[in-house]
């Protein structure tokens, strides 16, 4: 009964909240349309979202939590890249990353994640869906930057798709 | 506000939206300087992130300190950013990586070349259609 009321809690928990948010006022009106949107939305987009991976609340919010600050950091590094590198030292480079993911869901995620944070673009994936093709700004050692791409994003993605 | 007095909420929206235009000049510098488009796509997809960041917080904070009332439309508008930066940096990319293989001669390669084949058989999925049984297969949905 829970289940087919509500089939996809989060995303019920989201359109309420970004209802809240947009509204920007909080009153039981907003709240109650809110909900309303929460529960008939989710009803009648199911059929576009066959087989979605389970995704699990605590891992998310910390992998989220990690990309906010990397974010942060990427800008400031992405600034000092472009004020005070020439274009002689900079060292840009494709990457190929062996992807351990394989939901469709948390591959974009990844791919996502990468082209926001520290001067890497996502730019491609594979035919056969098992390498991502990223391109990264300043890249001296191509090999150590797949490896920190990997431990720091999809070993924890892959906490949260599990 | 009176005129000729500085209040700490008109410092620190100042200092934010201080912080957030230099930082969308930074980033558009970087458009102007780096050497080819694909190290180009970094400045406007990083730099102006924190440069709009700032900019929202600067407009939560004048609408809370100085008007007194909480807004929360500035989450939205990260949130859309957050989702859709990625996707246009993608677009622009796929575009380019495909002008490099039509060899058109204002695709320039740029300093980190031409990326090669992925190990294994099969292509970038931007010259060739995802396999059946892998991700992004729509075959049979």
């Amino acid at each position: 009964m829970m289940k087919r009321l509500l089939p996809h809690p989060g995303l019920s928990l989201l359109l309420v909240s970004m209802w809240v948010v947009m509204v920007s006022d909080f009153t039981f009106g907003t709240l109650f349309l809110g909900l309303v949107f929460g529960v008939l939305v989710p009803i009648f987009t199911a059929p576009w979202w066959p087989d979605r991976p389970p995704a699990r609340f605590v891992p998310a919010m910390t992998f989220l939590a990690i990309v906010l600050w990397d974010i942060v950091i990427a800008n400031f590094e992405v600034a000092a890249i472009i004020l005070f590198k020439s274009n002689r030292s900079l060292r840009p480079a494709w990457l190929i990353v062996p992807l351990d993911l394989t939901s469709p869901e948390a591959i974009t995620v990844f791919a996502c994640t990468i082209s926001l944070t520290p001067g890497t673009v996502s730019s491609d994936i594979s035919a056969c869906g098992n390498y991502l093709l990223v391109h990264s700004l300043h890249a001296p050692d191509p090999a150590a930057a797949v490896t920190s791409v990997k431990t720091r994003y999809e070993a924890r993605l892959k906490e949260v798709f599990r | 506000m009176s005129a000729g007095t500085l209040s700490v909420a008109d410092l620190v929206v100042s200092g934010l939206i201080v912080l957030g235009s230099a930082f969308a000049l930074i980033g558009s510098w970087g458009l102007v300087r780096l050497p080819s488009l694909m190290e180009r796509l970094h400045g406007p997809t990083k730099a102006t992130t924190l440069g709009l960041g700032a900019m929202l917080v600067a407009s939560v904070a004048w609408f809370h300190l100085v008007e007194d009332v909480w807004t929360t439309h500035e989450l939205l508008v990260s949130v859309f950013l957050f989702v859709t930066a990625p996707i246009s940096a993608n677009m622009i990319a796929k575009v380019h990586l495909h002008r490099l293989r039509q060899g058109e001669p204002s695709a320039g390669e740029g300093p980190a070349g031409t990326p090669g084949p992925p190990p294994g058989s099969a292509d970038w999925a931007t010259h060739e259609a995802p396999h059946e049984g892998t991700p992004g297969d729509f075959i049979g949905d």
